[in-house]
C-alpha cells in the first residue's frame, strides 16, 4: 500500500513540475484543466448573442475540444468562481488549486466599436502561477466559434509541443435511405460537427471527397450523367471542373501537398492506373502502367513520393513510388490485404486499411514498411484520414447492419470516439488548419 | 354519400385484414382462429353498392426490353466468386444466351453494370466492379456482340442488390448486370 502511494507520488511529480503532456506514448491519466466562462466587461448584445453568453459558450467549446483529445480532463466549472475581467490577468489561483486543476485556460470576450469581437485567451500553470501563453483573436460575430478553436489550438500546442487541429473542417459523404438505394451527399462541417452544410443534393452518387491542402477546393467523385469521374469543386465560388478527358471511370482523387497536382486512378480494359493531373495547365501524365488495379494514391508531405495500393503481386498491397511513377517498392507484407493508404502530414507514417481474419481495421506503417501497428478493432473500419497535425486519424466504421458513422482514433490507439453527424456518414477527409 | 360508404367499407376491410395479420403473428398455428366473417363496427349500412373486383392485368415482355432479355437469356445477371472476375459455367451460359438475344435484337444497346460486395475497400471495389463488367463485355463481344453496342459502368459496393451482411447477400451482390439502355420498340 505504502509502496503504491510512493510510486504514484513519483509519477505525479514531474507532470506538476513542468506542465507538459507527452502525447507520443499515450497518457494514462488526462491532465485536469479548468476552463471557466470567459469574462466580459459590461455585457453587450451582438448578432451572435450577448458577450456574457458568448463567454460561456467559448469556454464550453474549448472544454469540449480539450476533453475530446483524451489528454485533458476539464473540471466542472461549478467548482470555482467565474472570473471577472481583472481575474483574467491576475487569476485567483487558490480556487483552482482547491479544485485540483493543473492548468487554467481563462480569457474574455469583448465587443468592438466596429462590430467585431475580441477573444482573449490565456493559459496558466496553476501551481507555479506562471502564464504560459496568451493571445487575442479578432473575429466577426459569425465567426466566433473559430476564436474558441484557435484558443484550443494555442493551449494544446503549448502543453503538448505539437500543433493543434481544432480550427479545421471535415468533408464527408452523408448517407440516407436503404442500402440498395443509398442517397449520398457531400457535406462539410467544422471539426467538432458545428456549421454543418450539405454541398450536393443527393441526385448523383458521390464518393471520396478530399480537401485541397492550400485553398477552398475539394476533389470528389461523382456519377453525374452516368459518367463516374473525378471533379474539382471550389467551395467559395461554387465552380466545378471535370478532371481530364477519359472515356472510362476516374476515381480516388487526392491533391499534392502544394495543391497544384491531383493524382487519381483511371480504368482501362478492367485495369486501373494512376495518373497525375496538373490543375493549372490541365495536362495529364500517366504514372503506372500494368495489368493490375493501381489506386488510392497519396503524396508524401514533401511531394517526392506517392504511396498507393496495387494487386500486381496477386492481392491488394501497399507500394511506394517516386512522384514521377518510377521505382515502385512494396511496403506491406504479412497476412491479409492492405488498402486505402494515406501519408501522414508529418511524413513519418502511412495510415491504411488492414483486411485480415474477417476484419477491416485502421493501421499505420512506416514508409519503409517497418513498424506496422493496428489501431482499431472492429468489423469494418476503412478509409483513414489524418488530422492536420498527424496525431489523430478519422475513418468510417460500418456495422454489420449496414449503419455507417465517422470515428476518430489517436495515433496511440486510444480514444476511439464517434464524430457526430446528422445522418449516417462515410468517407471522411480532414481539411488543413484554417488560416 | 356513396363515397362515405366506400370509405367505411375500405376502413372496415383494412381493420379485418390487420386483425388477421396480427393474429397470425402472435398466435401459434394450432391456436389460430379465422377472423369473424363480419367485421366489427357500427350497424350494417342500409344501402350498400357493389363494386366488381379489378380486372386482371398480365405483363408482356415487349421486344427489345429488359424483360425480354431476362425471358430469353434466363437472367440479366451473372454472379462472381469473392475478389474474382472469372466467369463460371453458369455465367457463360447466361451470357451466351444474352449474346444470342442481342444478335436477334440489333437495335438494342446495353450497359453492363459491375458490382462488388461490401467486403472490400471503396476504391478497390470500384475497380473490381469495372473488371467484372469488362469480363462480361469481353465475353459478349467474343460471341459477336459489337463492342460499340456495349458500355460498362462500375458501382463498386455502392449499389448492392440485396441488403445484408452475410455470405448469401454478398454472393448475390458480386455481380454484373446487362441493362438494356435503348432499342425497345
Amino acid at each position: 500500500m505504502m509502496l503504491r502511494f510512493l510510486i504514484l507520488l513519483m509519477l505525479a511529480a514531474p507532470a506538476a513540475a513542468q506542465l507538459r503532456i507527452d502525447i507520443t506514448s499515450g497518457v494514462a491519466a488526462p491532465m485536469p484543466v479548468a476552463v471557466p466562462a470567459f469574462a466580459t466587461g459590461a455585457s453587450v448584445d451582438t448578432p451572435a448573442g450577448s458577450t456574457t453568453e458568448l463567454g460561456r459558450q467559448v469556454a464550453g467549446i474549448i472544454s469540449s475540444n480539450l476533453s475530446g483529445t483524451g489528454l485533458f480532463k476539464p473540471i466542472d466549472p461549478a467548482a470555482f468562481p467565474a472570473p471577472g475581467m481583472a481575474d483574467v490577468e491576475a487569476p485567483q489561483f487558490g480556487a483552482f488549486r482547491t479544485a485540483a486543476a493543473q492548468a487554467l485556460v481563462t480569457g474574455f470576450v469583448t465587443a468592438n466599436a466596429n462590430g467585431t469581437l475580441t477573444v482573449g485567451c490565456q493559459l496558466y500553470d496553476v501551481f507555479s502561477e506562471e502564464r504560459l501563453v496568451a493571445q487575442g483573436f479578432t473575429v466577426t460575430p459569425a465567426g466566433w466559434r473559430r476564436a474558441a478553436h484557435k484558443c484550443s489550438d494555442l493551449v494544446y500546442s503549448r502543453l503538448t509541443g505539437e500543433s493543434g487541429y481544432f480550427d479545421s473542417r471535415i468533408v464527408y459523404v452523408a448517407e440516407s435511405g436503404p442500402r440498395t438505394k443509398r442517397v449520398k451527399r457531400l457535406a462539410v462541417m467544422d471539426q467538432d460537427g458545428a456549421n454543418h452544410r450539405f454541398l450536393t443534393s443527393g441526385q448523383s452518387l458521390v464518393l471520396m471527397p478530399r480537401f485541397s491542402p492550400v485553398n477552398e477546393t475539394l476533389s470528389y467523385m461523382s456519377f453525374a450523367n452516368d459518367r463516374p469521374r473525378v471533379w474539382i469543386y471550389n467551395m467559395s465560388t461554387g465552380q466545378q471542373q471535370a478532371v481530364g478527358e477519359f472515356d472510362s471511370m476516374s476515381f480516388a482523387g487526392r491533391f499534392s501537398p502544394d495543391g497544384r497536382t491531383l493524382v487519381f486512378s483511371v480504368t482501362k480494359a478492367g485495369n486501373a492506373d494512376i495518373y497525375a493531373y496538373d490543375i493549372a495547365s490541365r495536362t495529364t501524365r500517366r504514372l503506372t502502367n500494368g495489368n493490375s488495379i493501381d489506386t488510392s494514391p497519396s503524396f508524401s508531405p514533401d511531394g517526392r513520393k506517392i504511396v498507393f495500393e496495387s494487386d500486381r503481386g496477386g492481392a491488394q498491397q501497399l507500394y511506394v513510388m517516386n512522384a514521377d511513377g518510377s521505382g515502385a517498392q512494396r511496403i506491406s507484407f504479412g497476412d491479409g490485404r492492405a488498402g486505402s493508404p494515406v501519408w501522414s502530414p508529418r511524413g513519418d507514417l502511412i495510415a491504411f486499411t488492414r483486411m485480415q481474419g474477417g476484419k477491416f481495421r485502421i493501421a499505420v506503417i512506416r514508409p519503409d514498411g517497418s513498424g506496422e501497428r493496428l489501431l482499431t478493432d472492429s468489423w469494418q473500419d476503412e478509409g483513414p484520414s489524418w488530422s492536420p497535425n498527424g496525431r489523430v486519424i478519422l475513418f468510417s466504421r460500418t456495422e454489420r447492419n449496414g449503419r455507417s458513422s465517422l470515428r476518430s482514433i489517436d495515433l496511440t490507439g486510444r480514444n476511439d470516439r464517434r464524430i457526430p453527424t446528422p445522418l449516417e456518414a462515410s468517407d471522411p477527409a480532414w481539411g488543413p488548419l484554417l488560416k | 354519400m356513396t363515397q362515405k360508404i366506400l370509405t367505411f367499407a375500405l376502413i372496415a376491410g383494412a381493420v379485418a385484414l390487420a386483425g388477421c395479420k396480427s393474429n397470425r403473428d402472435v398466435l401459434p398455428p394450432e391456436a389460430w382462429q379465422p377472423a369473424p366473417a363480419q367485421p366489427q363496427g357500427p350497424a350494417p349500412i342500409d344501402q350498400a353498392g357493389t363494386v366488381p373486383p379489378p380486372e386482371n392485368v398480365g405483363s408482356t415482355a415487349l421486344p427489345g426490353s429488359q424483360a425480354a432479355l431476362i425471358e430469353a437469356a434466363g437472367s440479366d445477371t451473372i454472379l462472381f466468386g469473392f475478389d474474382s472476375y472469372g466467369l463460371d459455367e453458369r455465367s457463360r451460359q447466361i451470357l451466351g444466351a444474352q449474346a444470342e438475344w442481342l444478335a436477334r435484337n440489333p437495335q438494342v444497346r446495353a450497359s453492363i453494370e459491375g458490382h462488388a460486395d461490401e467486403r472490400g475497400t471503396r476504391e478497390y471495389n470500384l475497380a473490381l466492379g469495372e473488371r467484372r463488367a469488362n469480363a462480361a463485355k469481353n465475353f459478349l463481344a467474343a460471341q459477336g456482340v459489337g463492342a460499340d453496342r456495349m458500355s460498362i459502368i462500375s458501382y463498386g459496393k455502392e449499389r448492392p442488390a440485396v441488403d445484408g451482411s452475410n455470405e448469401e447477400a454478398w454472393a448475390q451482390n458480386r455481380r454484373a448486370v446487362t441493362v438494356v439502355v435503348s432499342g425497345g420498340r
